[in-house]
């Protein structure tokens, strides 16, 4: 088995109130309540981030570095994504914006969309001629890329191995400061704001084996929260002209972190977008069941309204989004190497444009190494599952019924976890209220089976 | 494990559903990625097939530890001529529904390239037998 994948979210049990909003929400089933607390599986979990904007009481947490690590650095760097202004009301400009993101201490803030212009036109040469597997699916959403993984293997050929923007921006970055400022790499710290889990997944433990250029993480509504204090607070000095003129970006390079940005790139062949983790995942679905063919290019978002919608915006997304949208208004369609001159690294950028290495599958629905002892297991697990009352109720500590039947013959549940079969197990004298209220208790905690409740609701 | 599904002849709605039914079950027992895929276009194909041609159909599905046995059995028209029919580009479809850019001739065809073993018998105005099997290493 290769190693656990990690995972940017973590549950805090202290805040937690076993409600399992989470359990229920998740697309590929990876989380089950056990002792009161939801446990995750790490080989299923994709950050999606689904259970984290389902939880009613902020119970969980996604972790970031700390931010005194980029006072560690000479040259700390900021690649900030081009949606981290659009959090803010329209009437903060963007050089206020930037101006306290500079006050922040940073020698020089990138946004991660520079390197769009580039990719667009790479886009157009090389995506439809990837290796013969039709359609090809983008690779820029991380939580996407990891759901085919788990459970879309079949499709992992499908997938375009190109770095996103973020890679592609890092090194540029890398390459400018140390060619043309001279600046020594080990004194670079290139800190990403992360809009979202899967992104901060992506660079902790990459789906290749490639390393990340980007030093750190910090998550965007943490530097929101900094940025506006600072703003609130007058403290910074605003920035001239110059540093401005850096960070204007084209039309389409804003667009590309919304729904369709990238779709928009080509205009040959059938191209489609989709966006919201369970949108595609049943889209997925068809499409491994051969029931959708001719489509060329498939650009695939794990949030509803893509980056706007990352679970780390501070701000709600249909207006994130249209404030995105209100800056690509007022931007150029074109942009020459004066004005982004990261267009002067092209030739570098498209020698590391391909991903090094391969996207394994790493499929989670097999029941067992042993295709003998999977059969088995899968007769078991279809024989269990056609006697339970098919509520998806959650009572279990599962997501459904089937995934209780399967965790029955992986040893890992217990067949009387289901409220159903438990009432018939005491009807039939099979099972005593002691050991059912055992079982509850296993799954739920004592919490909310106390006798107190009783007294508390005047029964 | 055996299980056998129904098709009703001319409901395109739910035309593919066995193939994802067996799609899942193969996935399950960890069967390789591509042998998953050949066996779903093969079965998606041939159920299909039913749905568009068939008055009715059964598919049974026999699974074992290292190979899949789909039986399709219909009512339906029956092919008249089975070899020219599994020639690439063959089609009965009339020119209408050429333009439309369906009976391509490569439904059986694609059958039998995504199948290690393909048997077929057919009557015509009784109906029609597809019988393939994949194996799992």
């Amino acid at each position: 088995m290769a190693e656990d994948f990690h995972h940017a979210l973590q549950f805090k049990y202290d805040l937690c109130i076993g409600c399992a909003h989470c359990t229920g929400v998740c697309p590929t089933g990876a989380i089950h309540v056990e002792d009161g607390h939801p446990h995750l599986n790490p080989n299923r979990c994709v950050d999606c981030g689904r259970c984290y904007q389902a939880c009613p009481v902020n119970a969980i947490y996604i972790e970031q570095d700390d931010f005194n690590t980029v006072y560690d650095y000479k040259y700390p760097v900021l690649l900030l994504p081009s949606i981290f202004t659009a959090q803010f009301e329209e009437k903060i400009k963007e050089r206020t914006i930037l101006s306290a993101i500079y006050h922040l201490g940073f020698k020089h803030v990138f946004e991660v969309e520079k390197s769009v212009d580039f990719i667009k036109e790479e886009m157009k040469k090389t995506v439809h001629e990837n290796n013969g597997y039709k359609p090809i699916i983008s690779t820029f959403c991380p939580a996407v890329v990891r759901l085919i993984q788990v459970r879309f293997p079949v499709l992992v050929p499908n997938l375009y191995l190109v770095k996103p923007p973020l890679d592609l921006t890092a090194l540029y970055i890398q390459k400018l400061l140390t060619e043309e400022d001279n600046v020594p790499a080990e004194d670079i710290g290139i800190f990403y704001v992360a809009p979202c889990a899967a992104k901060i997944a992506a660079i902790k433990s990459p789906a290749t084996e490639e390393e990340s250029p980007v030093s750190g993480v910090i998550n965007m509504n943490y530097l929101y929260s900094k940025v506006m204090r600072v703003i609130k607070q007058g403290e910074y000095q605003l920035c001239d002209d110059s540093r401005i003129r850096y960070h204007r970006l084209t039309k389409s390079s804003l667009k590309f972190t919304l729904t369709t940005g990238e779709v928009s790139l080509l205009n040959e062949g059938r191209n489609l977008a989709i966006d919201g983790i369970h949108n595609v995942s049943d889209f997925l679905e068809k499409l491994e069941d051969e029931d959708i063919q001719d489509i060329d290019f498939l650009e695939l978002r794990a949030c509803d309204e893509s980056c706007a919608g990352g679970i780390l915006c501070a701000n709600n997304r249909f207006l994130m989004a249209e404030r995105q949208r209100n800056r690509m208004h007022k931007s150029p369609e074109e942009i020459d190497a004066e004005d982004n001159d990261l267009l002067n690294y092209v030739d570098y950028l498209s020698e590391h444009r391909r991903v090094l290495g391969t996207v394994e599958p790493r499929s989670m629905d097999k029941m067992d190494d042993n295709v003998a002892v999977a059969m088995k297991k899968m007769r078991r697990a279809f024989e269990i599952n056609q006697n339970l009352p098919q509520v998806d109720c959650r009572i279990c500590g599962y997501q459904s019924c089937k995934a209780l039947s399967e965790a029955v013959v992986n040893g890992q549940a217990q067949i009387e976890q289901c409220v159903f079969v438990q009432k018939a197990m005491e009807h039939a004298e099979k099972l005593s209220l002691s050991d059912s209220i055992k079982t509850t208790t296993k799954i739920w905690g004592t919490k909310k089976i106390d006798p107190a409740v009783i007294k508390n609701l005047n029964l | 494990m055996d299980f056998t599904y129904h098709v009703e002849g001319g409901d395109f709605t739910n035309a593919g559903s066995t193939s994802s039914e067996v799609k899942r079950m193969l996935k399950k027992l960890g069967v390789s990625p591509d042998i998953v895929k050949r066996t779903v276009v093969a079965l998606y194909e041939a159920e299909v097939n039913i749905v568009a041609h068939a008055y009715r159909g059964d598919i049974n599905v026999d699974l074992e530890e290292d190979k899949i046995r789909i039986v399709l059995a219909d009512e339906g028209p029956g092919i008249p001529n089975v070899d020219w029919a599994m020639q690439k580009g063959n089609s009965t479809a009339s020119p209408k529904v050429r333009e439309m850019g369906f009976g391509a001739g490569m439904g059986l065809p694609n059958i039998k390239n995504n199948s290690d073993e393909l048997h077929i018998e057919t009557e015509v105005g009784k109906g029609t037998t597809i019988e393939f099997v994949n194996y799992f290493n």
